[in-house]
């Protein structure tokens, strides 16, 4: 690489660089651990295992998104998987119980999730809670609402229409329904973050609030925004877990928000906002995802999962840690130069 | 305590403010407890003190170090985790053969090097705390699962497990109420009667000011990972015996319930405010009113509400008072 | 200097105080912890009270298992006049259960009916219950015999390993590979029953060709079990049966069977209940499975404790006491009174059964 190039397109190259660096990291461990897999069980590339693997990656794919979008602008939510269940347990029960037409049960679904994200933006915004203490309590208080709701009962697959299930189950070309509607999401997310005015703002607000503030940005639509797009997102992830799995209870989503955490932390979102892409969460999700159904292939104790995303969040950290010092030294050496 | 400190007079005024919320979580829980006991049968007998403070030992020690923790502007959300591992690394001590006094130590021990690996993180390799101990939280939970899988061991010697359930000689007062009062005095004198303590807050408060008074931030603040870890390894012991089983998901998501109670007692979340006393408050209070719940017949969900609101409340309502007395205080200042 | 010493102290510290505290105890929960009627003789003429108050404890409410079985033992309750209450944790752990059953005994329940989530952890919780005068039920999983009065088995363990292996067998016209999906590792009344399957593997002539190739755990959660099926499928690419004993992990297994290719080509039975499995059975993914009447249980567990609470039973092998419309039933050894053999359901009697 040429110096000159260098100096020539400003310090955001490296940034760049970095981000590219750890979407390339990803790709690279994906590509091991399936080739590791492969070797061991050939099948593990068969389609049928890869169509479970896009199906079990869409719905924490959709989350991932919705995650950093909050995440970018310093903020987490710790309750998008109560939302996930209550919006799974309302779809499932007005179409199983009121027979209401399967399209408005779906927006029905990612209303709830609007809502409830609405909700989250409101406590952190207007009653300037920290998002890590509002989110924390929305967690308990939507999970209590969900078993208000449903009490102990369930709501199974032979209640709910056919043609809900088939576009759970269903694929168009080999690819699951599901996968290609997360796949449309991050995209639009992506685009959004990446092209819009708005979008930008998230970066800003993240990566200097004061600054981003004094500029004039509109910091409390942008975060009810963040917030709204995190609990609609779950919202949808909820419409799409009753589709895939038929059976809804009050325990739907219970301790998801932690894997969607880490796919997002794994994908190189900083966890104190301002630089990340939706593309890196996708990645981390798909990660977290390949990894659990390699496990029991790759016959290592089921015991492991758990230790083995935390020890990957922790490296995760670790790595951005390292690049961001290389990164800073390196602009520094490069500003030296100039002087 | 305001006379100790003359010259600082932006800390008395931190200290104020801490006080007042203080003064009202303890009012608050004390008139509480009178009309629970008027009004919830079973509620007010010694029987059930006795149930409430065996409830809320737990949540009381980790709640000690995690108070120190959030003054200084950081958190640990990997404490239940800890006592998981340190519950499930008993078990597979106990299954080797050794002696129960033997494998106490060693457990605190234990719960001290996770919180110092947490420690390491955050301090040395400048990563945020509530990004790490999130990793740790699973690390930890995950190693415990490795350790025990889904086994429980149950065969804990009854002279140590019936300690831990006993009353003090023949009275209705527990036994654990006796090392968990020492330690909240020992906590208490700590943050707000020694340097450390003035440290704790000043890194809290200003963490780069503090620097140039020459403490030692991330120094301290490894220690209180420390001391959060020992602390966690201690209920690992304390929970194993209670419950006379050793399992990879004892004290399995404790950590929200501790944070609710240390934010519940007036600790700010951003650090730098906050004492000891309203926790323990706090403390009395969340565990009291679970209890007072189920004695009356109060469904499930209505606690995993109240835990949750209570959660929200305890942010909100500080901040909502701050916003009024603002409010009046530029109107007065117009009137003037 | 000296805030750090401080602080390295505390921990040392902390342990030794409560190694202290222990040595200076030697009050033993053991000595006063036998049942409060002990030695009590039976009187099976007596007639049931009146007016008692009988309590379910499950393994966590929000449960449609334990929901099943609250309406038949409020339907006991009702039938004697008591009063019912159904209470219980959100989350199955045994700590939690450990402070509501705190609140049943400072309560005076007199029967409490508990499905535990830990055979120990309840012990002394249990015990000072009983010290109090509550009869103490245990149902669906039991703890250790000496902390309860009675228990009521859903089915001997016998019958449901026999009748698991007998479906699986007769699916895969006896020879092939087996898995079997359980619950937790932990889990008493599973670990029983994939005992008795390979014990009967090793010994019986007919199951000669049969080979069990794997057991894995599906945790109870459904998620975690559609994906430990996955699992087993790629794992064991001539695998020609799943043999999952617990109703979550057949209906995740069953789900994912029908959407996958193996629909028709893995046989798969276990223990379901009718309403999750009636879609499985009817698109051809599922030929037969069984399991007991949960509301039966329910209700066998509230006339049993109302019984032992009216000194019509103690507990004792051979007493015999009337559950209402289930007839009259038997205490066994250890205190065990077992509801009956579980029943088989396939496309031909499934439309019969709605729980």
């Amino acid at each position: 690489m040429s110096a000159v190039g260098v100096k020539a397109r400003t310090g955001s190259t490296a940034l760049d660089l970095v981000l590219r660096f750890r979407a390339l990291g990803l790709l690279v461990a994906l590509t091991a651990l399936v080739a590791v897999t492969t070797a061991v069980n050939p099948r593990f590339l068969g389609g049928q295992s890869v169509r479970d693997v896009l199906f079990a990656a869409a719905i924490t794919v959709l989350l991932a998104c919705g995650m950093t979008v909050v995440v970018l602008t310093r903020g987490i939510d710790l309750s998008v998987g109560s939302v996930l269940g209550l919006s799974a347990y309302v779809t499932a029960s007005v179409l199983a119980e009121s027979g209401m037409p399967t399209g408005p049960a779906m927006v029905l679904g990612l209303a709830v999730g609007a809502a409830c994200g609405a909700l989250n933006g409101v406590i952190v915004h207007f009653g300037k809670v920290p998002p890590l203490v509002a989110t924390l309590g929305t967690l308990y208080v939507l999970r209590g609402v969900v078993y208000f709701l449903a009490g102990g009962s369930r709501i199974n697959a032979s209640d709910l229409p056919r043609a809900f299930l088939d576009f759970g189950n269903g694929r168009l070309l080999g690819v699951p329904y599901l996968f290609a509607v997360a796949v449309l999401v991050l995209v639009l997310v992506g685009v959004y973050l990446g092209r819009y005015r708005s979008g930008r703002d998230l970066y800003a607000l993240g990566s200097n609030p004061e600054a981003a503030r004094l500029a004039g940005l509109p910091a409390g639509r942008r975060l009810m925004t963040a917030y709204v797009l995190s609990g609609s997102l779950a919202g949808l992830g909820g419409v799409l877990y009753a589709a895939r799995f038929g059976t809804v209870d009050a325990s739907a989503g219970f301790g998801m928000e932690l894997n969607v955490v880490a796919a997002v932390v794994v994908g190189g979102v900083a966890i104190f906002g301002g630089s990340g892409t939706v593309l890196g969460a996708a990645l981390g999700a798909l990660l977290l995802t390949v990894i659990n159904n390699a496990l029991p292939v790759l016959r290592i104790d089921q015991f492991w999962q758990q230790a083995i995303i935390g020890a990957l969040i922790l490296a995760a950290i670790a790595l951005d840690r390292l690049v961001s010092i290389r990164a800073a030294r390196a602009l520094r050496q490069k500003g030296s130069h100039v002087d | 305590m305001s006379t100790e400190a003359p010259a600082r007079r932006r800390d008395s005024a931190l200290l104020r403010a801490a006080t007042t919320w203080d003064a009202a979580i303890i009012g608050v829980t004390l008139v509480f407890l009178v009309v629970a006991a008027q009004t919830v049968e079973h509620f007010g007998t010694a029987r059930n003190a006795g149930y409430i403070i065996l409830d809320l030992a737990p949540i009381l020690l980790l709640a000690l170090a995690m108070t120190l923790i959030v003054t200084t502007g950081e958190i640990d959300l990997s404490v239940a985790s800890t006592v998981g591992l340190t519950s499930a690394a008993m078990g597979v001590m106990w299954n080797a053969g050794m002696t129960l006094e033997a494998i106490m130590p060693l457990a605190v021990l234990l719960g001290a090097v996770l919180g110092a690996v947490n420690g390491l993180f955050i301090t040395g390799f400048g990563l945020p705390s509530l990004a790490v101990t999130i990793g740790t939280l699973a690390l930890y939970r995950g190693l415990a699962y490795v350790l025990l899988g889904d086994t429980a061991v149950a065969d804990w010697p009854r002279l140590f497990t019936g300690w831990t359930l006993g009353n003090i000689g023949e009275g209705a007062v527990p036994n654990v109420l006796a090392p968990m009062a020492v330690l909240a005095i020992v906590f208490g004198l700590v943050l707000h009667a020694t340097p450390i303590g003035r440290s704790v807050y000043a890194a809290g408060a200003n963490p780069i000011a503090a620097a140039y008074t020459g403490i030692a931030v991330g120094r301290l603040k490894f220690w209180l990972y420390v001391t959060s870890g020992a602390m966690a390894g201690l209920v690992g012991v304390l929970w194993t015996l209670r419950y006379s089983s050793a399992r990879a998901d004892n004290a399995y998501g404790l950590e929200l319930t501790v944070i609710a109670v240390v934010l519940l007692g007036g600790v700010s979340i951003f650090g730098g405010k906050g004492a000891l006393p309203g926790v323990l408050a706090a403390v009395v209070l969340l565990v009291s009113l679970q209890n007072a719940l189920r004695l009356a017949h109060v469904s499930t969900e209505a606690l995993t509400v109240v835990t949750g609101s209570l959660l929200i409340a305890a942010v909100l309502a500080p901040n909502a008072a701050s916003a009024v007395r603002g409010a009046l205080h530029r109107r007065r200042r117009r009137t003037a | 200097m000296s805030r750090i010493r401080l602080l390295r102290y505390t921990a040392p510290l902390l342990a030794l105080a409560l190694v202290a505290a222990c040595g200076g105890t030697t009050r033993d929960d053991a000595d006063d912890a036998g049942p409060a009627d002990e030695g009590a003789s039976a009187d099976p003429n007596a007639d049931f009270q009146t007016g008692l108050s009988i309590a379910m404890l499950p393994k966590s409410v929000n449960n449609p298992y334990f929901d099943a079985s609250s309406s038949g033992a409020e339907a006991a309750a009702t039938a004697l006049e008591g009063t019912f209450e159904y209470t219980g944790p959100s989350d199955a752990s045994a700590s939690s259960q450990v402070s509501y059953i705190d609140t049943l005994s400072q309560q005076a329940t007199d029967v409490i009916l508990l499905s535990a989530n830990d055979p120990n952890a309840l012990c002394s919780s249990l015990d000072q219950a009983r010290a109090g005068g509550s009869v103490v039920v245990t149902f669906d999983s039991d703890v250790d015999p000496a902390c309860r009065d009675l228990f009521v088995s859903q089915v001997n363990s016998d019958e449901v390993g026999l009748a698991l292996l007998e479906m699986a067998a007769g699916q895969i016209g006896g020879d092939g590979e087996v898995a079997i999906l359980s619950a937790t590792a932990n889990a008493t009344n599973q670990n029983a029953w994939i005992d008795v399957i390979e014990s009967e593997l090793e010994s019986n002539p007919s199951y000669a060709d049969i080979e069990l190739v794997d057991v894995v755990y599906g945790d109870d959660e459904d998620e975690k079990s559609f994906s430990e099926t996955q699992g087993l499928l790629q794992a064991h690419p001539d695998l020609s049966a799943i043999i999952s004993p617990t109703t979550v992990g057949i209906a995740a297994a069953a789900r994912y069977l029908s959407g996958s290719e193996y629909k028709g080509e893995v046989a798969l039975t276990g223990l379901g209940t009718p309403n999750q499995m009636r879609e499985f059975v009817t698109d051809g993914t599922v030929t037969e499975f069984a399991l007991w009447d949960p509301t039966a249980l329910g209700e066998l567990a509230a006339y049993t404790g109302a019984a032992a609470a009216s000194g019509i039973i103690t507990g004792a092998e051979g007493e015999t006491f009337t559950a209402g419309d289930l007839g009259e039933y038997t205490v066994g050894a250890d205190g065990v009174v077992t509801l009956g053999p579980p029943t088989r359901f396939n496309a031909d009697n499934i439309g019969d059964f709605d729980f």
